[in-house]
């Protein structure tokens, strides 16, 4: 049974600007807001899988994105080194939390920049990682080495796709989801050498966040306003459980954003 | 050229970081040379690349490398140059660095800068306070200099041949032999002149005695009047030769239209009284003294005329330089902006000047002695020409050349 974290949105709300998915001026509602969280604590209870809750900070609205927090690997968690001040006061409640449920954490150097399970998905036996906006290429290799197996860093280039699981969402049948043009072309490249079954999807779609999904077997919960995405998924057999996310994508995030893996694999292949 | 030395770790063959980062190198305009390279032999072995990166300016180096650092190159640490102090007045430490006269950089406090001016078989003195370094020679040296010691921290960046555009320069140590057709390459020669007077380059001429006496004078003047002559460097014999020439048609008291005349010392003797007489040569052609010749033609056309002395004194023109440490330094200084030398019929002359060139200097040598052109072209092996074969028909062809390229 997979195990997941969640962080209620208490705290939550468009408080700074750090994507440009974020303006003040169009503030989260928050009734709504607990809603949208409810749907998706809701659903994903549903899958076979156990829901963790990480108590929520005041003056960390972003803790709610618990992707995040860092990544997971067996027992070992790799804490983020946020990019911005604004995100950086979560880490140590992150940290504090894993081990507490008696997870090793193991800390990358300070001076790499590196952000969680947001920038870093598994696909088959490799390590996908995103780098230029808030995480840095050397966090990949501290992180490969740490945990030792092949990462493939991809450099992101549209500033709207800001971490990885924005614009890419490995499948358990080692396919994948994308948005292409997220991508540089060395980028796309090393994405298609490594996963030979890509769905790439539409721009109009990929806005509505429609690659930030969380995948249980044969489930994928994702935000609504993929008509074709979904149609291309429920060929393959997925079961699709699409839900509104609008409050959250006001700050550049929807389902796999809100969802950290426990862990995300049990261990890498060497 | 700039550079520095980068390097990639991780699993850069599979993300195609190294293709990458290549590719960025090549398309701002610079060039990399690979100096090692380790790939991962298992799956999630990390590989290992080490890129010597270069660019025309250090600007252009600093933001390729930021833009680099992006993707994961970090800056090799460098070691910095060795120092140590001369031990004597004009003695260097022992295992002081011998200099080339190509650009060379010296790393010190981690910072990189260029030694200035180069110069070959000298030594680099550091200048820590003021962040400089000089190439010195041994009576430049002073007790306590600082000098480099080793290779350490030392970079030097050879010439680089053009690929953009094919000239006469370019096969390595042409020598044309004295049975060989040589129309073709004087042809090649003079457009590689005319192309070097239109882009301001400055034409070099080192002239030997053997231009006055067998009588190719002549064509030297059309040279410079029509402008390929810069700066003419010469012994004070050749001056003498000319002057007599000018004021008594001989040279060595050999006139030109006597068919096996012999001749005496005395016309040089007097020639060379005349200028002295007249205050040198500018001022002799001035009063009309001077009013032919090579060294008439100079001053009316602004040349600058390098005289230097010999031990023979044979001459003793005013205005030539007779100290050899102070005919250096004028010569270094003479030659800084040159970017053309013609070496003709003098191998003493040609060898001193071909060792203060720079590297990127084209040096054509003309001698009819061709161990003397061998030895001259060895000094400068990228960029240069050498003909064994008398001075006059190569100097009569050159002019005929630029007398069409005129016309046309």
């Amino acid at each position: 049974m997979r195990e997941l974290l969640l962080c209620p949105p208490d705290y939550y709300g468009i408080e700074y600007e750090i994507n440009p998915w974020m303006s003040v001026a169009r503030a989260a509602d928050a009734r709504i807001v607990q809603e949208q969280w409810k749907q998706l604590h809701a659903t994903l209870s549903k899958l076979d899988c156990k829901v963790h809750l990480i108590p929520p900070q005041p003056r960390l609205p972003d803790m709610v994105f618990t992707a995040n927090a860092g990544l997971t690997v067996g027992r070992k968690f790799i804490p983020s080194n946020f990019r911005h001040k604004e995100r950086a006061g979560e880490q140590p409640f992150f940290a504090k939390w894993m081990e507490q449920q008696g997870y090793e954490v193991n800390w990358l150097p300070e001076k790499l920049f590196f952000e969680g399970e947001g920038d870093a998905l598994f696909g088959g036996e490799v390590l996908f990682c995103g780098y230029k906006f808030r995480s840095d290429i050397q966090s990949h290799r501290a992180i490969a080495e740490m945990i030792g197996c092949l990462t493939i860093s991809v450099e992101l280039v549209d500033p709207r796709f800001y971490h990885l699981d924005t614009c890419f969402c490995p499948l358990p049948d080692g396919g994948a989801f994308w948005f292409p043009d997220a991508f540089d072309e060395y980028g796309q490249r090393a994405i298609r050498e490594h996963v030979t079954d890509l769905i790439d999807v539409a721009p109009e779609e990929a806005r509505h966040f429609s690659c930030n999904a969380v995948i249980i077997e044969k489930h994928i919960v994702l935000p609504q306003g993929a008509p074709q995405l979904v149609t291309k998924l429920q060929e393959r057999g997925y079961r699709c459980h699409e839900l509104p996310m609008t409050e959250f994508i006001k700050a550049g995030g929807a389902c796999k954003c809100l969802t950290m893996f426990m862990p995300q694999r049990e261990e890498a292949v060497t | 050229m700039f550079s520095e030395t980068i390097e990639l770790r991780g699993h850069i063959i599979d993300s195609l970081i190294l293709p990458k980062v290549l590719d960025q190198i090549l398309t701002h305009g610079a060039n990399f040379k690979i100096s090692e390279i380790k790939i991962g032999q298992k799956r999630a072995d990390q590989s290992f690349a080490r890129i010597e990166v270069s660019a025309e300016t250090s600007e252009a180096l600093d933001e390729l490398i930021l833009r680099l650092r992006q993707h994961g190159a970090e800056v090799a640490e460098r070691a910095d140059a060795q120092l140590a102090p001369a031990p004597a007045d004009g003695v260097f430490p022992p295992d002081f660095y011998v200099m080339t006269n190509q650009q060379t950089f010296v790393r010190i406090d981690g910072k990189e800068i260029e030694v200035r001016p180069t110069m070959m078989d000298t030594a680099i003195a550091v200048d820590r306070k003021r962040g400089a370094a000089r190439a010195v020679k041994f009576f430049d040296v002073h007790k306590g200099d600082e000098i480099v010691v080793g290779h350490d921290g030392v970079r030097v960046v050879p010439v680089q041949r053009a690929t953009s555009r094919t000239d006469v320069f370019q096969f390595i140590n042409t020598i044309i032999d004295a049975d060989e057709p040589k129309s073709a390459i004087i042809r090649e020669l003079a457009e590689e002149l005319r192309q070097a007077r239109k882009t301001k380059g400055k034409i070099a001429v080192v002239a030997g005695p053997a231009i006055v006496r067998t009588g190719a004078g002549q064509h030297l003047v059309r040279l410079i009047e029509t402008g390929y002559v810069d700066r003419l460097f010469a012994g004070n014999a050749f001056a003498g030769y000319d002057v007599e020439r000018a004021l008594f048609g001989t040279s060595l008291g050999i006139s030109l239209d006597l068919a096996f005349a012999r001749g005496g010392r005395e016309n040089l003797m007097r020639a060379v009284n005349a200028i002295r007489e007249a205050g040198g040569i500018a001022a002799a052609v001035a009063k009309n003294v001077l009013t032919s010749g090579i060294m008439h033609t100079c001053v009316r056309n602004n040349v600058d005329i390098v005289l230097l002395g010999s031990i023979r004194d044979e001459g003793s023109i005013p205005g030539a330089t007779t100290d050899a440490i102070e005919a250096q330094k004028m010569m270094r200084e003479k030659l800084a902006d040159v970017t053309h030398a013609l070496l003709l019929a003098t191998i003493r002359h040609s060898l001193a000047v071909a060792s203060m060139l720079a590297p990127t200097v084209k040096l054509v040598c003309v001698d009819i002695d061709a161990s003397a052109v061998e030895r001259v072209v060895e000094q400068q092996p990228l960029q240069s020409i050498g003909m064994i074969t008398d001075v006059k028909p190569f100097l009569r062809e050159l002019t005929d050349c630029f007398d069409k390229l005129q016309k046309t």
